[in-house]
């Protein structure tokens, strides 16, 4: 079973982020970056796989630029086997990274595709869909059990309601839930491991791709901030200032 | 002309405020691009959710029919929107940000080339969107540049359509499938069940957080004023992943949007993946015991308590004032 496993570089969630004065991106002073949460946990799900098939591949994939190595070598850490970092420079959209990966799945040609559900600093929420679209497979999104049998994957999805369960024949994308599992760290061994392990880097020029963004950010605002309100002391007043103030009640 | 084809979700035949919320999105829409707005319906009982939708102003609604269609199924339903649009030769496919929603738009935003932007707030007189980005901490306003465009709503952002004018003409059309490119098999939905209004529904929603402390609590302290206040029931991530509710009542940036007329947040510490969920909502109460949590620099009225002194109190105050 080979899975190819798409990760991206961002922001840690716990950073405050700050738009720029001019409305031209955020400030990334003071910025720690990570890989995506949700990508951490396709990384795990992947790697839980080949402990179940030990003649498993995982491949961790990144469309970015140099500096997106760290995240890919963490990946790597925490025992994925390989890494490919298609070397772009922004800005692209999201359709854009699509087609880069689904060429990148031409090449490698994975059983499955195991991507986060949606990236923490864009929230798009699109990348695995359009892939499983451009590839023509089925997509199993916001995944929160995956079994694998017989050639065929059965997922649990977080849908409005309740919880869903699809099955599809592989090949097949899916994209995880923050339910799925509890990601790993890296061990320090597998630090050491980590450095040896095949990063192929691949100039996205090479691809031969038409990448003009169709999506562009004209700019960047803060929303407005809510005012702090104020103290109320007990039950009996907080009840009868939602009735008569906020006329909520 | 800028056509927008609205996708109405449905389930066998009845539909949410958010399906309203779409079609309202796709009105203002239309009436900015000059266009007109078009709905969509497809699957079990869908001329039942088509009749009730042609009252609400829009210039047409299609009904999709295929047996491929019945169920909901990301793949078979992409295939048939795509040629639909293509077809219609609209400019913009819309539908709101919904589990449904997001898992089909950007499919269907690929089958047809077309760029995509997730979660609109706001639709701006020359055609530019904006959306929230890192975790509502960033408006960003774009552009979109393909012929088609793809993009879905927050349900929290605009208000539902309201029935008008005389009812649109409603026609059946056989969706254009190739069955043979369908993959997806389904197989079960457990729904959880719930008498409570819908989290996404609700006037009042009542939230708890890890300062409940077990799914025991939840029943025991919170239920009764979501009860008393005829309130649906949220969480923050901490109390979802600890197993105290389901999955689907998480608020967040990465689970459901609110903004209802009063969001009461208990034993929820206020981080910005929360606030991300429900900071819009009218009026916000937090209760907490730490003075310093974040919440409270969203909350409206701030009850600085022991939450399991505080909501029994709470709870009985409100009875007081519904019962006299
Ligand atoms: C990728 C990612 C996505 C995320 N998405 C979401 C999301 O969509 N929604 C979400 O909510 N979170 C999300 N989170 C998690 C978020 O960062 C916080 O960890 C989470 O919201 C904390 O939940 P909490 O406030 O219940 O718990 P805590 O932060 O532990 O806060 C508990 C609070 O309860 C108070 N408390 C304890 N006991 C009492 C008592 N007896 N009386 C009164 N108060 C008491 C404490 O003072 C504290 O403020 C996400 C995180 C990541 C990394
Ligand atoms: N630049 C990128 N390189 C590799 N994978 C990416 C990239 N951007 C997004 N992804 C993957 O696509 C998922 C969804 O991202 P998005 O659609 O942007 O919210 C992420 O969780 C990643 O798994």
């Amino acid at each position: 079973m080979k899975i190819l496993v798409p990760i991206k570089r961002v922001p840690d969630p716990a950073t405050t982020i700050r738009v720029l004065a001019d409305g031209s991106g955020i400030a990334t002073d003071n910025v720690k970056w990570v890989i995506n949460p949700f990508d951490e946990i396709a990384v795990e799900e992947a790697l839980r796989v080949k402990e179940k098939q030990p003649a498993s591949e995982v491949v961790v994939v990144a469309v970015g630029e140099p500096a997106w190595q760290e995240q890919l070598r963490t990946a790597l850490a925490m025992g994925a086997d390989r890494a490919v970092l298609v070397r772009i420079s922004p800005p692209v959209d999201t359709g854009a990274v699509a087609r880069i990966l689904a060429r990148v799945a031409a090449d490698e040609k994975p059983d499955l595709i195991i991507l986060g559900k949606q990236a923490i600093d864009d929230d798009s929420n699109q990348i695995g869909q359009m892939l499983a679209e451009l590839l023509g497979w089925p997509q199993a999104t916001f995944a929160s059990k995956v079994e694998l049998a017989d050639g065929r994957c059965t997922v649990v999805r977080e849908v409005d309601g309740g919880l869903e369960t699809l099955s599809f024949p592989l090949p097949g994308v899916i994209t995880t839930d923050l339910r799925l599992n509890e990601p790993r760290y890296a061990s320090l061994p597998g630090i050491m491991k980590a450095r040896k392990k095949e990063l192929k880097e691949i100039p996205v020029e090479t691809l031969g791709l038409n990448l003009a963004p169709l999506l562009k950010v004209r700019r960047l605002a803060s929303p407005s901030k809510r005012q702090a309100g104020r103290k109320v002391a007990s039950a009996a007043e907080l009840v009868s200032l939602l009735h008569s103030e906020a006329k909520v009640l | 002309m800028g056509d927008v084809l609205v996708f109405a979700e449905h389930r066998a035949g009845s539909f949410a405020r958010t399906t309203l919320v779409a079609v309202n999105a796709g009105l203002e829409l239309a009436r900015k691009r000059a266009g007109r707005c078009l709905v969509v319906a497809a699957g079990e009982n869908a001329g039942q959710a088509a009749k009730e939708l042609a009252r609400y102003g829009v210039a047409q609604v299609v009904v999709l029919e295929h047996p491929a269609l019945a169920r909901y199924l990301a793949d078979a339903y992409a295939q048939a929107l795509a040629a639909l649009a293509r077809r219609l030769g609209v400019e913009f496919v819309l539908a709101t940000a919904t589990a449904v929603g997001k898992d089909l738009m950007p499919r269907l935003a690929a089958r047809l080339q077309a760029a995509m932007a997730s979660e609109v707030v706001a639709i701006l007189d020359d055609g530019a969107f904006v959306r929230p980005m890192y975790a509502g901490n960033v408006l960003a306003t774009v552009e979109m540049t393909s012929p088609l465009k793809v993009l879905t709503v927050r349900a929290t952002a605009f208000d539902p359509a309201q029935p008008s004018g005389e009812p649109a003409p409603i026609e059946r059309r056989d969706a254009e499938i190739a069955p043979d490119a369908l993959k997806m098999q389904f197989v079960a939905f457990a729904e959880t069940k719930s008498d409570r209004p819908q989290l996404t529904e609700a006037r009042i929603v009542v939230s708890g957080g890890r300062g409940l402390k077990s799914g025991e609590n939840f029943k025991t302290v919170l239920e009764p004023l979501a009860d008393e206040l005829g309130a649906a029931l949220g969480a923050s991530r901490a109390a979802v992943d600890a197993g105290f509710v389901p999955n689907d009542l998480q608020v967040g940036q990465t689970g459901k949007v609110v903004a209802p007329e009063l969001y009461i947040a208990v034993g929820i510490s206020g981080a910005i993946q929360h606030l991300a969920g429900m900071k819009d909502s009218k009026v916000i109460v937090a209760v907490n015991k730490d003075e310093e949590a974040p919440i409270f620099s969203v909350a409206d009225y701030a009850m600085v308590a022991d939450l399991f002194k505080a909501v029994p109190e709470l709870t009985e105050q409100v009875r007081k004032l519904k019962h006299g």
